[in-house]
């Protein structure tokens, strides 16, 4: 990391080229270009601790707060960082042995596989449409389908939840099921657009030149080598279903039926008393698994955005 | 139908003219039938129930009986003469507001600190992806906590440092101000991350040329802020904004959980007051009336998305 260092030196050595600088003046100027780098260096660090600590403080604190004993938590002087009494597993046990909390992550789980391989169904060939069979529509099609995302569930869950019931899937798990989609399906088309015309058009004209049709060439060519994008995809998708908390709060209310975001916060609270520890417990399993997979494939988001919308 | 196969056969060179192909290979063919099924799906469940919340809006309808019944302003006059809705719809402008301006300057901090390159980058970028993909009931249920009246961690921080007295509190759910800057700071605290990402996005799509010919030209850190990166990602960075704007004005569950619209509505918002109507309530004629105030705010906010995107491409 010393390309200021050697940015700089360019002009010095042009300057010295020119005999305007003598070689003392040319050492502090080095010199003084290497504290600047040291400030950067240090600046840098001290930012990215201070927002690590700022977006992460209140996870690393739950971490803590969750092997709390109750004398040790609801005591108002105590430090609330540190274990002031002996830490305790008991309200870990509580929250995977006395509440539903593992029928919510089951719920979870299944409900975001269901939305994702729904979602990859539909945008899939939506996306490929849109990214390569130029049809004059293509570009105004893809600007439509982004700007259903900004249609938001709170305009939407009244009507939503009277379809809901109309279709008979009141208080059931299913009726996520058939809405999830309508979030992921748009954010899935823009982000897979993005990567199939990162694919070379080359490989498919080549397949279809060996005989297979514009079908086939698809299925063969061109989905195995977006793999990587369509992981991302997947990716993005769930997590998009585990965190929306509108409709699941609206078409469901017995707690065998509910998911993580609406099950933690109204089963783990009875009237006034919430179970802290076992909350805060919950907010740490699910939080840090979907924050992992994340960050892996924050690059892959990052160039998916970007091809999506530069490219579109 | 021959008239638009002789000019795809002019424009098409290659393809040799008239012979019929396959509907697998026929590309008009194809890219509807591709893109078909997701408009229906999009149209059935977005469309349809979007007209329905207008309709909605215009009746008589309650959970208890869902039969249509066609009352015309009714509900409108309702909520008009309802304070509660005037109030929720300036706490809804001034949540948006307040969250974007931060949420775009913090989120611009965070992306070029993430965009650096240090030691530690990986959990660095962990800590600071969190808040966004944590669940935000669950986050908000945290911070429910990191809030209490009597046990909040930051309350005993500020003892620590004297601000406070012995036993005092700040209450931060508690009083209408202090309830409102605590909303605002969750929903920035979940949402910068979410910018950062999006204008990293736009970071990495500058050329290192330009900024290193400014870098030999002299300019130091933040003379290249402003007069380079900033004006180069400035699309971006609306776009970030904006998608900010969005889902603090539409989120009603910072909200739901934090304070349920208290004390006294003063942390109200248009989604949590027509959820609490319309579901709660069970008036869904006035709750759908008061979500579709939601709506010619959103539709601004896109019309402005779209042209700093046309901009962008034009870069």
């Amino acid at each position: 990391m010393n390309r200021p260092l050697g940015a700089n030196g360019v002009s010095t050595v042009a300057e010295l080229a020119t005999g305007t600088i003598d070689s003392v003046s040319a050492d502090r100027l080095r010199r003084r270009y290497w504290r600047r780098h040291v400030a950067a260096r240090v600046s840098l660090y001290l930012a990215a601790i201070v927002a690590a600590l700022v977006c992460a403080g209140p996870f690393l604190w739950s971490a803590v707060t969750a092997f709390k004993l109750n004398r040790d938590l609801y005591n108002p002087e105590n430090d609330p960082f540190i274990f002031n009494a002996p830490p305790t597993g008991d309200h870990v046990n509580l929250l995977f042995n006395g509440t539903p909390f593992l029928t919510f992550v089951w719920n979870t789980v299944w409900v975001g596989l269901l939305v994702v391989a729904v979602t990859l169904l539909f945008s899939l060939p939506a996306a490929y449409a849109l990214a390569r069979l130029n049809r004059p529509w293509s570009t105004p099609m893809a600007i439509a389908i982004f700007f259903v995302y900004l249609v938001p569930p709170s305009l939407l869950f009244l009507s939503l939840s009277r379809i809901v019931a109309g279709v008979g899937l009141q208080d059931s798990t299913w009726s996520l099921v058939l809405i999830y989609p309508t979030i992921t399906i748009p954010v899935a088309v823009w982000l897979l657009m993005g990567f199939l015309k990162a694919i070379p058009k080359d490989i498919e004209e080549q397949a279809m030149v060996d005989g297979h049709s514009r079908v086939s060439a698809f299925v063969l060519t061109v989905i195995p080598l977006a793999f990587p994008g369509i992981v991302a995809v997947v990716v993005f998708a769930f997590v998009l279903t585990a965190s929306e908390f509108i409709y699941a709060l609206a078409f469901i209310s017995p707690s065998s039926e509910k998911v993580i975001s609406t099950g933690v916060p109204t089963e783990l609270v009875r009237g006034d008393v919430f179970f802290w520890q076992s909350l805060q417990a919950a907010t740490i399993l699910v939080a840090l698994p979907i924050a992992i997979v994340f960050n892996f494939f924050l690059k892959r988001f990052i160039t998916g955005f970007t091809m999506g919308a530069v490219k579109g | 139908m021959t008239a638009t196969a002789e000019r795809q056969a002019a424009r098409v060179p290659r393809a040799p003219a008239r012979r019929k192909q396959p509907l697998a290979d026929r590309e008009s063919f194809l890219a509807k039938a591709f893109l078909l099924p997701s408009v229906v799906y999009i149209v059935a469940l977005v469309g349809v129930p979007f007209f329905l919340a207008i309709g909605f809006s215009f009746s008589d309808v309650t959970s208890g009986d869902p039969s249509f019944n066609w009352v015309g302003l009714r509900n409108y006059r309702a909520i008009f003469h309802d304070p509660v809705f005037w109030r929720s719809l300036s706490n809804t402008v001034i949540f948006t507001v307040v969250s974007m301006v931060l949420i775009v300057v913090l989120g611009k901090v965070l992306a070029n600190i993430l965009v650096a390159e240090f030691r530690g980058k990986w959990f660095v970028r962990l800590a600071v992806l969190l808040p966004w993909a944590t669940p935000v009931a669950l986050s908000a249920i945290a911070w429910l906590w990191l809030l209490d009246n009597v046990f909040s961690p930051i309350d005993w921080m500020l003892r620590q440092i004297g601000y406070l007295g012995p036993g005092q509190d700040m209450y931060w759910l508690g009083k209408p101000g202090l309830a409102m800057t605590s909303v605002i700071a969750v929903h920035v605290w979940r949402l910068v991350p979410l910018a950062a990402v999006i204008v990293m996005a736009g970071l990495v799509s500058i050329p290192k040329d330009i900024d290193d010919a400014a870098k030999v030209d002299g300019a130091g850190f933040w003379r290249r802020m402003f007069g380079v990166t900033i004006p180069l990602t400035l699309p971006v960075i609306a776009v970030a904004g904006l998608f900010g704007a969005i889902l603090t004005f539409t989120d009603m569950a910072v909200v739901y959980v934090l304070t349920r619209g208290g004390p006294t509505n003063s942390t109200q918002v248009l989604a949590s007051w027509a959820f609490f109507t319309g579901i709660q309530g069970g008036d869904v004629g006035q709750g759908a009336a008061i979500a579709l105030f939601l709506f010619p705010l959103l539709l601004a906010a896109a019309i402005a998305i779209l042209r700093s995107v046309r901009r962008a491409e034009t870069l």
